[in-house]
Parts: C-alpha cells; sequence; structure tokens
C-alpha cells in the first residue's frame, strides 16, 4: 500500500473529471434544473391535484366564480375545473384518466360521470356528495397541526441531491473503470507496480471529492433561488452524505469489478439505479406501499441516506438520532468493497 | 550459465485456440532477444505472460532464478502491442502519474529528451499522431529505469528516422548491462538490434539461435541477379538453379567462386551484377512459408 501511487491516481482521476467540461458542466446542472422544475411545478404547494371537467362551457378554463355547480364543491381547494363543449369531448377525456371526474354544469339532477377504478374519481365523487348535503347536518371538528410546516421542496430537495449523488456514482466509478478495462487502461496500469487496491481507493476517493464538490455547489446555487429550511445542522447532513457517497461509491465498485462491455454495465446501472431512484423515496414516500416493497427498499443505500439527511433536515435530529442509518452505511460500504476487490479484474 | 529468464514449457489455451504450445527458452543478462513469427503465432501471448498481464494455462517462468515476485513490476518496463491511455491529461502530465507509481523512477526530463517528446509535452494524449503515441509509450516503458523492457512492436508507425531513434535507444540500454526482449516484423530491425532470436509459428518455437546462425543453418548460398538482358546465350543452356523475375535472372549457389567463373567463361557481362548474401527475412520466409495466414 503506498499513498504516493493512491495520491497519484486520485489526481489523474480528478484532472481527467475536471477537464471533461461538458460533462462537468451537467453534473452541476442537471441537479439543479431538476430542482427547479420540481420547483416550478408544484411552487411549494401539495401537489395532488383533482380535474374536474365541465360541460358545456365555451372555454377550457373556467372562472370557478361563473360555473353552475353547488357552491360547497365549487369552491373546494385542490380542484382544477377544465371545461369542454360537449358530453362528448368530456368523456373521452375521463375514460382516458386526462381527468377524473366529469359533471355537467346547471344540472338539475347533478349529473356525474366517473371511472369506478379510479382512486382520485371516488375521492371526487365523495366530495361531491358531501357537497350537497345541507350545511350542519354533519359534525367534524378540525383541530390545527402543530409544529412547523415541512414544504414540498424541502422535502424533495435532498432526495433529488442524493439521487443525483447515486447517479454519478455508479456511473463515475462502474461505468467508467469498465471503459478502461476494455480499451486497455487497466491492463497499462496493471504493469506498473499500482496495486488493485490502491487504484480502486483512488478511483473512490475520487468520486467522493466530486460528489462533494458537487452537492456543495448545487446546495449554494439552490439557496440563492430557493428557500428551504434546515433544521439540524449543517455539518451533520455533511457527514451523512460523506457516509451515502462512500457507499454508493463501494456499489459502483462492485459494478466495476468485471466486465468490458459498456452495454451490459449501463444495463446494469439502470437495473440497479432505477428501482433505488423510485423505492427509495426521493420523489413520493412509501406510506402505505406493500410490506416487500418496502423491504427491497432497505437494501438500498440510498433509502437510509435519505432517511438520515430528511430528519437532520426536516425534523432536526443530530448524529446521535441517526445512528442507526449511518450503521447500515457503513455496513453496506464495507460489504460492497470487499465485494468488490474479491472479484476486481485488471483483464478482460 | 546463470539466465536472466526462464521460461519452461509454457501454455496458453484459449477455449478455440492453442496461442502458446509448450515452448521453452532461456534469456541471458544484458542481450536483446527478438521474437518473430507470423501474425497469430503468439508471439504477445508469449510476452505478456513473462510480463506477468495474462495467466499461463502452466509452464513455469522463473527471473533471476526465482518466481516473480511484487518486485518484479518496479523492475521490468512494458511497452504493449496495444493500449489506451487515461484521457484527457497531457503527455507530461502522464508521464509525472506513472513516474510517481514506482519506487526509483528515472528523471522525467532525460525521457522526454530520450523520446523526442519535448515539443508535443504539454498536448492531450488523445490529440497526439500514431508514431507520437509510440514514443510516449517507449517513454513510460522506460520512466522506471527497468533492468528488463519488454517492446511489443515498438516500431509499427515509426518513421525512419523516429526508428533509428528508436535503435539507438535499445542499443544504449544494452551498453548498460539492461536486457531487453522485443517482437518486430522487420527483418533489419531484428538483424540490427537483437542478440538472439526465436522464430515462433502456430504457438512453437521453431528455430532459435543468433541471426547469424539462424542464417547459416536455414540459408545456404548467395544469390547471383542479373538482368535478363546480359544473358546473351539461350537461358535453358544455362547450367544453374535459377528463377526470373521482373526481367532479372536470379541464380541461387552455395559455390559463388565456380558460379562466377562458369559466367564468365559464357561471355555473360556482369557489369551489373548483385550478389546478394541471404537475410533473416530470407530465413524467415524459408521457415514459415511465403504464403499469408489468416
Ligand atoms: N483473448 C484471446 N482469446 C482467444 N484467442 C486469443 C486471445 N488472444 C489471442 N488469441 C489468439 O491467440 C493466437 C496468438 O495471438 P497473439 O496475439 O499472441 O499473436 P501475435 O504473434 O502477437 O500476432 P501479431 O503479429 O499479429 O501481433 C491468435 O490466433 C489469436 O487469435
Ligand atoms: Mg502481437
Amino acid at each position: 500500500m503506498s499513498f504516493k501511487r493512491l495520491w497519484a491516481m486520485f489526481c489523474a482521476r480528478n484532472l481527467e473529471f475536471f477537464r471533461d467540461r461538458s460533462a462537468l458542466g451537467w453534473n452541476f446542472l442537471f441537479p439543479f434544473l431538476i430542482v427547479a422544475g420540481f420547483g416550478m411545478i408544484f411552487g411549494g404547494k401539495d401537489y395532488t391535484e383533482y380535474k374536474v371537467g365541465v360541460f358545456p362551457s365555451q372555454h377550457e378554463t373556467v372562472s370557478v366564480s361563473k360555473i353552475d355547480l353547488p357552491e360547497g364543491f365549487r369552491e373546494t381547494l385542490h380542484i382544477k375545473f377544465i371545461g369542454f363543449k360537449s358530453f362528448e369531448d368530456g368523456i373521452e377525456k375521463l375514460k382516458h384518466h386526462k381527468i377524473d371526474f366529469l359533471v355537467k354544469a346547471g344540472s338539475p339532477e347533478n349529473e356525474y360521470w366517473v371511472t369506478d377504478s379510479s382512486p382520485k374519481g371516488y375521492i371526487i365523487e365523495k366530495l361531491f356528495k358531501g357537497s350537497l348535503l345541507p350545511d350542519g347536518k354533519v359534525v367534524a371538528g378540525k383541530r390545527e397541526i402543530k409544529g412547523k410546516e415541512i414544504k414540498y421542496i424541502d422535502w424533495l430537495f435532498p432526495g433529488i441531491l442524493a439521487m443525483n449523488m447515486m447517479f454519478s456514482a455508479l456511473w463515475g466509478v462502474g461505468y467508467v473503470v469498465v471503459r478502461y478495462r476494455k480499451i486497455g487502461v487497466l491492463k497499462r496500469l496493471n504493469a506498473t507496480p499500482l496495486t488493485a487496491f490502491e487504484y480502486l481507493s483512488a478511483q473512490i476517493l475520487s468520486r467522493i471529492f466530486i460528489l462533494m464538490f458537487t452537492i456543495a455547489i448545487v446546495w449554494i446555487g439552490c439557496s440563492f433561488i430557493f428557500s428551504f429550511r434546515v433544521e439540524g445542522s449543517y455539518f451533520d447532513l455533511f457527514v451523512i452524505f460523506l457516509a451515502g457517497g462512500v457507499c454508493l461509491s463501494a456499489y459502483g465498485l462492485v459494478v466495476a469489478a468485471r466486465g468490458t462491455s459498456e452495454e451490459f454495465t449501463s444495463g446494469v446501472v439502470n437495473f440497479i439505479s432505477w428501482p433505488m431512484m423510485f423505492l427509495s423515496e426521493v420523489w413520493f414516500s412509501l406510506e402505505g406501499s406493500s410490506r416487500w416493497v418496502k423491504l427491497v427498499a432497505q437494501l438500498f443505500p440510498l433509502t437510509h441516506m435519505l432517511t438520515a439527511v430528511r430528519k437532520v433536515m426536516n425534523d432536526g435530529a443530530t448524529l446521535a438520532d441517526v445512528t442507526p442509518e449511518l450503521a447500515v452505511l457503513v455496513f453496506m460500504t464495507a460489504i460492497s468493497i470487499a465485494v468488490g476487490a474479491a472479484l476486481f479484474s485488471w483483464n478482460k | 550459465m546463470d539466465y536472466l529468464l526462464e521460461i519452461k514449457s509454457l501454455v496458453k489455451k484459449y477455449k478455440e485456440v492453442v496461442a502458446v504450445d509448450d515452448i521453452s527458452f532461456s534469456i541471458r543478462q544484458g542481450i536483446c532477444f527478438g521474437l518473430l513469427g507470423p501474425n497469430g503465432a503468439g508471439k504477445t501471448t508469449t510476452i505478456e505472460m513473462i510480463e506477468d498481464i495474462i495467466p499461463s494455462t502452466s509452464g513455469e517462468i522463473l527471473y533471476k532464478g526465482k518466481h516473480r515476485s511484487s518486485s518484479f513490476k518496479q523492475e521490468v518496463g512494458i511497452q504493449f502491442q496495444q493500449t489506451a491511455l487515461l484521457s484527457s491529461l497531457t503527455l507530461r502530465e502522464t508521464l509525472k502519474t506513472f513516474h510517481s507509481l514506482y519506487n526509483d523512477p528515472a528523471d522525467i526530463e532525460e525521457i522526454i529528451d530520450i523520446c523526442n517528446l519535448r515539443d508535443i509535452e504539454k498536448r492531450m494524449n488523445d490529440k497526439i499522431s500514431g508514431g507520437q503515441r509510440q514514443r510516449l509509450m517507449l517513454a513510460l516503458a522506460m520512466i522506471n529505469k527497468p533492468e528488463l523492457l519488454f517492446l511489443d512492436e515498438p516500431s509499427t508507425g515509426l518513421d525512419p528516422q523516429a526508428r533509428r531513434n528508436l535503435w539507438s535507444i535499445v542499443q544504449k540500454i544494452k551498453d548498460k548491462g539492461d536486457t531487453v526482449i522485443l517482437t518486430t516484423h522487420y527483418m533489419e530491425e531484428a538483424q540490427h538490434l537483437c542478440d538472439e532470436i526465436a522464430i515462433m509459428d502456430n504457438g512453437k518455437i521453431i528455430a532459435q539461435g543468433t541471426p547469424h546462425q539462424l542464417i547459416k543453418e536455414h540459408c545456404e548460398g548467395v544469390t547471383v541477379i542479373l538482368p535478363k538482358n546480359s544473358v546473351k546465350i539461350p537461358l535453358s543452356q544455362l547450367p544453374f538453379r535459377f528463377r526470373e523475375i521482373n526481367g532479372r535472372i536470379e541464380i541461387r549457389t552455395n559455390d559463388i567462386n565456380s558460379c562466377l567463373n562458369r559466367l564468365l567463361s559464357e561471355h555473360i557481362d556482369l557489369t551489373e551484377m548483385v550478389v546478394r548474401s541471404p537475410n533473416l527475412e530470407n530465413v524467415f520466409l524459408n521457415l514459415t512459408g511465403k504464403q499469408l495466414r489468416d
């Protein structure tokens, strides 16, 4: 084990990364664009929106106050009314789930259409029927939610950063090493005293350096544009992101261990990253999903990293509070490095 | 005698081919050892097994009388027939990176001068020509002052000056007492540089020795070449084995004196005569056949 050799490879890899201007720019731009895009779409609001078609209407955009519908229904929040000229137009959209519910304006019988398979349609149907009841017949007491509100962007933002980290780690370690094996760079390095351990450590360290650098830049950039709140300490966040980055890079190492086919490796990286993206609560919570989905999600480092990050960022947790998540990350890192190093081959 | 390298019954089998088929040879310290052979003969496979890059199927390789240890890679320099380099680095940065991988490296400036890279040291690895690339590969192979240098077709793609330069580099390495193993398709190069040559075909060594020995053993006699129009008598009356090529007559003989006497006695004009002694190319073609193989 020679630090001089490790350092030489670390520097070479960093130079390569920072010299590749297009990839570099994309690395910073991509997470930023995603955050900006979703920030715009949801604007900090709740992201569930119900779409109700109304006919007959001359215009597609209908002003709520002018439609002839029961008042209680008309004024429900989070319902977007969309106008259709005729019944035929409306029912077509309903069938294709472009809208969740269709009503006829000014109908004395309050005629409506809904597809029975649509959960959103079912909820609107309840709402619609409820709004027809005379006021005050049913009693329900609303209580205020205690504590601070967590805005959607506060929840989404760390998810996007972590997801970006995952892609960067898997492609940056896994794919790059496989490509180097294919074109013969690894063979040339194998002709030197460089050991596999030194080489792989340099790859991981360089990637972590890049990951943390990227995250810092994107974080600072985003904080100029969006206001998000960090309840816990930045240092704790840094530690968790670092642990997560190491773990994800170590996953990349396993991908990188064998093979020379770039196509196959892309397949493997996608096979790992897509389920990880969807099941690690980057975009939506798995609350209420089936038990096996939650179990699979536990296999992904991203899940644990995000849980910990959100605890710190949204709930003000400390490192002590997220020890279980950190422990899992460290454990997964150890396993991945052991497997990756055992399987590693310089040769084609 | 002490050998630097001893190769014993080396075999490499791939799924469909036996690339190297039970070969044995030894290499003395301080010489240039050449592996020759047609495409696909197994030269690269042999050399890469010795370099410890690919595993052998069976056989033994001894370096300084022992199995190769971890210090082996500190002491040898390797130029592959084909390799890529880290992209987005300049030549100098590449040299520096490799320089840091060794315990006792050479002086970078010296290597840059030796391999004529001074003009292009600031260029990116992927923006240099084929011959410049070969020179960089040679520089990388020499960056650790190797005691044993492997060169797999080092002169492919080099212009005549660069090739002469390569030859003088190899000569200097030998003068220092270091050892070179090279493969080449240029017989002139082999004849010029190699103290010992092994000719391979189909995974086997079919001949081995100094260039001189090989020529003496496998190509007897000399070739006398005459323009056809200087032979005034009917060709069929020539008392020799001969070939007619491009308006010239080629006569192979083991006894040059009687051959020339005979030609003079037939009053054949010898002004434009050329006498060629056999070279390695003749040996190579004799041994490996003249047909191109796949
Ligand atoms: N990785 C491999 N898998 C299967 N067969 C291989 C492999 N590498 C080489 N071979 C085969 O082994 C034989 C020897 O190849 P090798 O590269 O040693 O030839 P060579 O003498 O160096 O030829 P050249 O002069 O063209 O460089 C060839 O028939 C080749 O097809
Ligand atoms: Mg070869």
